[in-house]
């Protein structure tokens, strides 16, 4: 390396070569976030409705699994996906491990927020479908489900920035994304202060606005009547 | 001390154990501090205070809500990993080293008490106007109304989110194994490299945190029921 060139505390042009190789980090992050997202959406469903099965065990297994997956930190059980998954024969690449892992992570979380969606469903309405001999699959299709996730649009919003924010984490599994970039950047150069910064900012930018958008999604789905309280338990 | 297996590995994982405890403790007194500083500082000005406070006053609100929302808005919007690397690998350049515990520390409670910020704002603003009104027309100065009125049932409201956030700040303890600090996660990663007894070491270390996490919540939910005796509103 240059030392003369590199000894100012800001290097610009250092900055500007950075740029190129972290956006190829940003858009994994992204890649990873939307997946992750898309899997917690599905699986956090399926916790939400288990939790509201009629027989007992079925809706105790599902809490225990919402609340181990819930109060275990994230990095943890990506270590266990990434290393005991492939000792009972299922290799998976690191970022389809990472997905996996920050998607199950989340379900747990947005399974919490369904299950307030499907609380503020008025109980008349389970009575109802209930006098028109409807099966429980249908009330949960047809009835319930298209009255209570409209209203968690919001809260749903913010979990999904809330995995992009924990899709750092990855880079712990070898999976190349934004933090993992700059990170190589820094061992090469011997210089972290360019590239750590430049993706907090990355970081500080996108979910600032997307916390926005997010709050004026709010705005507008606020006049959907009863929509359920969501207290924002966790970043 | 021979255990059978899987317990055999329980001595070495629970030495981590100290380490991770120690970083809750650490980040739990930063995030208190760095919340409640940042709270006040967003709630103050927000508040509308009875009467024409000083201009000297009117000006400090403002740099004091100007600073805190920075402050944040910073640390809400990135995420604790990148914080960590930046304070770990970045800021040496700018002239400040820091000791894998002490950015552990740092970073943790920056991050938990940004959020914290946010618990506090919102429980100040919660305590009914009247109470302000009320605490004026009886004579306390500006200070007194926040010490003796405001804050303790203001108090009472942050416990709950609190609590939620000490979790959260236990969960995150782990994010510091990244920087080679041998806590928990680390000591199974480096357990798991040595003996490649992978189910075992991570069941283990997810079941120590499962029950340290669960810990948590029942002693915070006594707290919650003690502190809530007698009032009515409190502790929701």
């Amino acid at each position: 390396m240059n030392g003369a060139a590199r000894s100012e505390l800001w290097d610009w042009g250092y900055a500007r070569e950075a740029l190129p190789a972290l956006l190829d980090g940003l858009v994994v992050t992204l890649e990873a976030t939307v997946l992750a997202f898309a899997f917690a959406l599905v699986v956090g469903l399926l916790w939400a409705v288990l939790r509201r099965s009629e027989r007992r065990a079925v809706r105790g297994t599902a809490r225990w699994i919402v609340e181990v997956v819930r109060s275990t930190p994230l990095l943890v059980q990506l270590y266990f996906i990434f290393y005991v998954f492939p000792e009972i024969g299922l290799v998976l690449s690191p970022l389809v491990a990472g997905v996996l892992g920050l998607g199950l992570h989340y379900s747990a979380y947005v399974a919490e927020v369904y299950r307030s969606g499907i609380d503020g469903v008025p109980r008349g309405q389970w009575e109802a479908a209930r006098a028109l001999n409807l099966t429980r699959g249908q009330t949960f299709r047809r009835i319930v489900l298209p009255q209570a996730i409209p209203p968690t649009i919001p809260a749903l919003g913010n979990r999904l920035i809330a995995i992009f924010k924990d899709s750092p984490l990855l880079a712990v599994i070898t999976v190349t994304e934004l933090l993992r970039q700059a990170k190589l950047l820094g061992a090469e150069h011997f210089r972290y202060l360019e590239p750590m910064t430049l993706v907090g900012l990355i970081f500080l930018v996108l979910s600032l606005a997307s916390s926005r958008l997010v709050r004026r999604v709010e705005r507008w789905t606020g006049g959907l009547g009863w929509a359920p309280a969501q207290r924002g338990t966790t970043p | 001390m021979n255990l059978p297996p899987p317990l055999d590995l329980l001595p070495i994982l629970a030495e981590g154990l100290g380490v991770t405890l120690e970083l809750l403790a650490g980040g739990a007194a930063v995030a208190l501090v760095a919340g409640l500083a940042a709270g006040l500082g967003r709630s103050l000005a927000t508040v509308t205070w009875l009467g024409e406070p000083p201009r000297a006053a009117r000006i400090g609100r403002r740099f004091a809500y100007g600073l805190s929302t920075a402050y944040v808005e910073a640390f809400r919007g990135t995420s604790a990993l990148v914080q960590l690397f930046w304070f770990y690998f970045a800021l040496p350049r700018l002239g400040l080293s820091l000791t894998a515990m002490g950015a552990g520390v740092l970073v943790l409670g920056l991050n938990t008490g940004a959020y914290g910020a946010e618990v506090v704002r919102g429980a100040v603003q919660a305590v009914p106007a009247g109470q302000r009104e009320a605490a004026r027309a009886l004579g306390l100065s500006e200070a007194q109304i926040l010490r003796r009125v405001v804050l303790p049932q203001a108090a009472l409201r942050m416990v709950p989110p609190a609590g939620n956030l000490l979790i959260e700040l236990l969960k995150n303890t782990a994010l510091v194994s990244t920087i080679a600090l041998t806590e928990l996660t680390f000591r199974a990663q480096a357990l798991r490299a040595e003996t490649l007894r992978t189910v075992e070491i991570f069941t283990l270390t997810l079941a120590m945190y499962f029950v340290l996490a669960q810990a948590l919540a029942w002693g915070l939910g006594r707290v919650e029921r003690r502190l809530a005796v007698g009032r009515a509103g409190g502790g929701s």
